[in-house]
């Protein structure tokens, strides 16, 4: 993105935070405005940002505004990325861009399952990529890594069991931080 | 006794059928439930999730180093592209810059690479369509690229070969002059398979005006790679934003006109052709020098100098325990893989373990469109469409 787009952005949408790291565009957002945004860079006619590439969430755990949202987007004519980043706590929903990214559903829908991120105006928000009767968000930083459940097929119910979890070792972190 | 015409009137359902999860033709594990009016799709509905392993959360447990072999195993037919991307976006993070012997064996083993997703793209494609031979045309010569997987690195499939900071060893003597004969031979490989289909006359009814996009319709759903060049948009991350040494490269893109499947078999084969080039260019005009930068933080000294001198043997000792600490910063790295734009989201927080690695695949993007792609097809048609899309599920899933 130009530097003249830059002021572009900041006479219509003055909310926008702009910062510039390793060369990549970055704007942060505040969740209720980030709609209007998405809009803004696909539709301006020197903006164009018309592909939307991956949607991920990010969870900071310690805080207030836990999950981080980041939308990265990709302008076709003008060979140029963005990423858009929004900070939400646990109980706000966003709302959905799928009207103006129809890409944008199962990216969502991906975020929805793996994080607990409600997006508002989502025709079909379910999970995705975890099991059928799975409880929980796992990608958040409190779900650890073993999960709570493990699942077995048991020969006299002939079926599969769902127990809670045994481990004979406790997952060992190793950190080299602070040695001494 | 009349009946009441509305008496009479029932309400229908729709046939829905389970393209279950087991299946020759699903290209893996792939759920897909299927509402039919007799043999006509009226909407596709993917479930996937069924090979996921947790791969971004076990990458948060994870050293840098560690993390690597994730990469190998998420498209496992196109393995070294994806430890490029994320070699690439860990070098972003350090801002080091990599020796150019090195950059010229990532960019040997990317184009082998992709030879290798093609041509079992093109092969599997083939088989699911119902030419059986291809499929086997396409594994040897798979075998014989496997083989300099296997040369270089130990392993036929999953290497860990390209590591943050370079290459992990130099490549052993003669192994150039074994990719010229392999280079020598393939051109004759490609059309044998192209004369068993391009001409034909099955395969074009099979393929023509099947999985028709619009190039304004690729751009709303995403589409990235091949998806996108069949429907006549000319972008390619190795043009466009080039990484390593592509702009001293000398190749050209194939781009399609209109956006069919049998457009998007064409465009594989002539970027097979196109690979074969750039490999020829590479073998000819390869550097000599170091293949690892020389920054001991990133990259481990050689064994010789580790047994010889005490700091290397510090560096060694530190960086197989401890790993390379990443001073804070975020990016998104993306590079032309196979199949599409393969992006990589890496946050450090001046670590030695990643804080969150996101993975971009080009499966999920495109297989999120195969409702709209398989509307009134049949249901071979979608398995036509299946196969353009290149679907992989290690990567989808993740």
């Amino acid at each position: 993105m130009k530097i003249e787009n830059i002021k572009i952005l900041n006479k219509i949408a003055p909310f926008l935070l702009y910062q510039d790291s390793l060369k990549e565009n970055i704007l942060i957002v505040s969740h209720d405005k980030l709609w209007f945004t998405v809009q803004i860079l696909k539709l301006h006619i020197g903006l164009q940002y018309n592909l939307l590439s991956c949607i991920s969430g990010v969870d900071f755990l310690d805080k207030t505004y836990r999950f981080s949202v980041v939308y990265d987007l990709l302008s076709l004519t003008y060979n140029s990325r963005i990423r858009v980043k929004t900070f939400i706590n646990e109980i706000t929903p966003v709302k959905s861009i799928i009207d103006i990214f129809i890409n944008a559903n199962w990216w969502e829908r991906e975020v929805w399952d793996l994080y607990g991120v409600y997006f508002d105006n989502h025709p079909d928000l379910r999970r995705i990529l975890t099991d059928y009767g799975f409880e929980g968000h796992p990608m958040r930083k409190d779900f650890p890594l073993s999960g709570f459940v493990e699942l077995r097929y048991d020969s006299s119910k002939k079926r599969i069991v769902v127990e809670p979890i045994e481990l004979s070792q406790e997952h060992r972190l190793f950190s080299f931080e602070n040695s001494w | 006794m009349l009946l009441k015409k509305k008496e009479l009137d029932k309400s229908l359902k729709n046939f829905t059928i389970n393209f279950g999860p087991q299946h020759p033709a699903a290209h893996g594990v792939l759920r897909l439930i299927l509402e039919l009016d007799g043999e006509v799709v009226e909407r596709a509905d993917p479930h996937i999730g069924l090979l996921h392993r947790g791969t971004e959360k076990l990458i948060e447990y994870k050293t840098y180093l560690q993390a690597l072999p994730y990469f190998d195993r998420l498209d496992y037919v196109s393995m070294m592209c994806q430890e490029h991307t994320y070699s690439l976006a860990v070098e972003k993070l350090l801002q080091v810059k990599i020796p150019k012997r090195a950059q010229y064996i990532r960019v040997l083993f990317a184009e082998i690479t992709r030879i290798l997703n093609h041509l079992l793209a093109v092969g599997c494609h083939a088989m699911d369509v119902g030419a059986m031979t291809p499929f086997l045309w396409s594994f040897e010569e798979r075998e014989k690229l496997m083989e300099f997987y296997e040369r270089v690195s130990g392993a036929r499939m999953h290497s860990a070969y390209i590591r943050p900071g370079g290459v992990t060893s130099d490549l052993p003597a003669g192994f150039l002059d074994d990719v010229y004969v392999f280079i020598d031979q393939f051109d004759s490989r490609l059309d044998e398979i192209e004369e068993m289909l391009s001409g034909n006359r099955i395969w074009k009814e099979r393929l023509v005006d099947i999985g028709v996009v619009s190039a304004k319709k690729a751009t709303e759903w995403g589409f990235s790679g091949v998806m996108l060049r069949g429907s006549g948009l000319p972008w390619d991350l190795r043009k466009s934003n080039p990484y390593e040494i592509y702009d001293e490269l000398n190749f050209s893109v194939p781009v399609g006109n209109s956006g069919d499947c049998y457009d998007r078999y064409l465009i594989r084969i002539e970027e097979m052709r196109q690979s074969l080039d750039i490999l020829k260019q590479v073998t000819q005009n390869i550097v000599s020098g170091s293949i690892k930068s020389s920054n001991y933080a990133i990259n481990p000294p050689s064994r010789v100098e580790m047994k010889t001198s005490m700091e290397a043997m510090i560096h060694h000792f530190k960086f197989y325990t401890e790993g390379t600490i990443v001073p804070s910063g975020e990016t998104y790295t993306a590079t032309e893989a196979p199949k599409g734009e393969f992006g990589v989201y890496l946050v450090s927080n001046n670590t030695e373990k990643p804080f969150r690695c996101k993975i971009k695949a080009p499966g999920f993007g495109h297989l999120q469109a195969l409702d709209t792609m398989s509307k009134g097809h049949m249901i071979a048609d979608v398995v036509t469409i299946i196969g353009t899309q290149d679907i992989v599920f290690g990567e989808v899933d993740r």
